[in-house]
């Protein structure tokens, strides 16, 4: 079962990112968690492509190649990680801007505020 | 807010050069090393952001406008869909230039090899296309965030307090 | 207290359902049926000549995506900038 320890790792960085969305009044940890669920996807991405042994897919001065690593989602996943830089980059403005409108950064303040 | 310490504006006057020149060493190696447009830009990026960290934004400013930023990052945008448009008479993003000679079609040996820096076709065009799409992007998020922060001190958010002198 | 007994509820529940898909892919390392990635591996330096293998799909065989992320990338931008332009904090 130690072999399977990735998958695990997985599975609990998923759960705190989860907890950080459904527990957390500040609106930076929030953020936080989403982060931390597309470290999870990014991770479970990378770990399914892993051969034991591999090296990585890059023939200069490589030496003796047995296997190599397959190519497919690590290049999905440097998309991936693109697209939540953009999506974090906007999400963060976004809080400053409500942080100068309102004042505050609980969840529960700026929901009784509304209007 | 006080002004950072002159330990600390040396040592990122001297680590931003090297970040950018590690950055273009990515970019322009994007093809034979672990690396490439996006990673490499994300680096120079980091220039921007010690530069703005230890002097303030005026002295960033001084350098280059916001203008020259969203000049750099459109230029980058539009060789990346040009280099995919030329390649029409086979497919979009088709690689004419690889294997022919000439500045970027250079032919690699099959196997592990040490590496020829002129080959790999329109793929090297891309990744300098898109290493300067991204250097441009990120320091304007740095630069506009860095603004948006200043507002909050006073609502004029010209002047900035401290910080640069 | 109530909200916290139901999320434990719901991490069980969520992760007997990781369990059973996990049991079905195959172990860490062990090595996976990818044709596809096989044919990138053996044929990219032929084809494109080039050494890096994942520089080959993000910008070659799979440009469209590629295309599509810079895209993202640039209304990200443009988001922000809408955001924190001049005189934005005036109502």
């Amino acid at each position: 079962m130690t072999g399977n320890l990735p998958f695990l790792a997985v599975g609990i960085i998923f759960f705190m990112g989860m907890y950080a969305i459904l527990f957390e009044r500040n609106l930076i940890k929030i953020a936080i968690g989403i982060t931390l669920l597309e470290a999870s996807a990014n991770l479970f991405l990378i770990v399914l492509g892993y051969r034991t042994g591999g090296s990585i897919p890059v023939f200069t001065l490589a030496g003796e190649v047995r296997s190599m690593v397959l190519p497919t989602p690590q290049a999905l996943t440097l998309t991936a990680i693109v697209i939540g830089l953009a999506t974090s980059a906007l999400l963060l403005s976004l809080i400053m801007l409500l942080y100068r409108h309102y004042g505050t950064l609980d969840v529960r303040e700026i929901r009784r505020l509304r209007g | 807010m006080n002004p950072l310490s002159v330990v600390v504006r040396t040592i990122c006057d001297v680590f931003a050069w090297f970040m950018g020149i590690y950055g273009i060493y990515i970019i322009i190696h994007g093809h034979l090393t672990p690396g490439g447009g996006f990673q490499g830009g994300a680096v120079v990026a980091t220039m921007a952001a010690f530069l703005l960290v230890s002097h303030g934004g005026k002295k960033l400013l001084s350098f280059a406008k916001p203008g020259f930023y969203s000049g750099i990052e459109t230029a980058g945008l539009l060789i990346f869909i040009t280099t995919g448009f030329l390649g029409l008479s086979a497919t979009f993003f088709y690689n004419f230039l690889a294997g022919r000679g000439g500045l970027f079609g250079a032919v690699v040996p099959i196997g592990p090899n040490s590496g020829i820096l002129n080959s790999a076709g329109t793929i090297s065009v891309m990744n300098m296309a898109v290493g300067l799409e991204v250097i441009g992007g990120l320091s304007l998020i740095l630069i506009y965030m860095f603004k948006g922060i200043r507002l909050f001190d006073d609502q004029t958010g010209g002047s900035e307090t401290g910080h640069d002198r | 207290m109530k909200k916290k007994v139901l999320f434990l509820i719901a991490i069980l529940v969520v992760a007997g359902v990781f369990w059973g898909a996990l049991s079905r892919v195959h172990p860490f390392g062990e090595k996976a049926r990818a044709p596809m990635d096989d044919y990138y591996l053996e044929n990219a330096q032929q084809e494109r000549s080039v050494n890096n293998v994942v520089t080959a799909i993000v910008f070659d065989y799979r440009g469209f995506d590629t295309l599509g992320e810079a895209a993202v990338l640039f209304t990200a931008v443009c988001s922000v900038l809408a955001l924190f332009r001049k005189g934005s904090e005036g109502k």
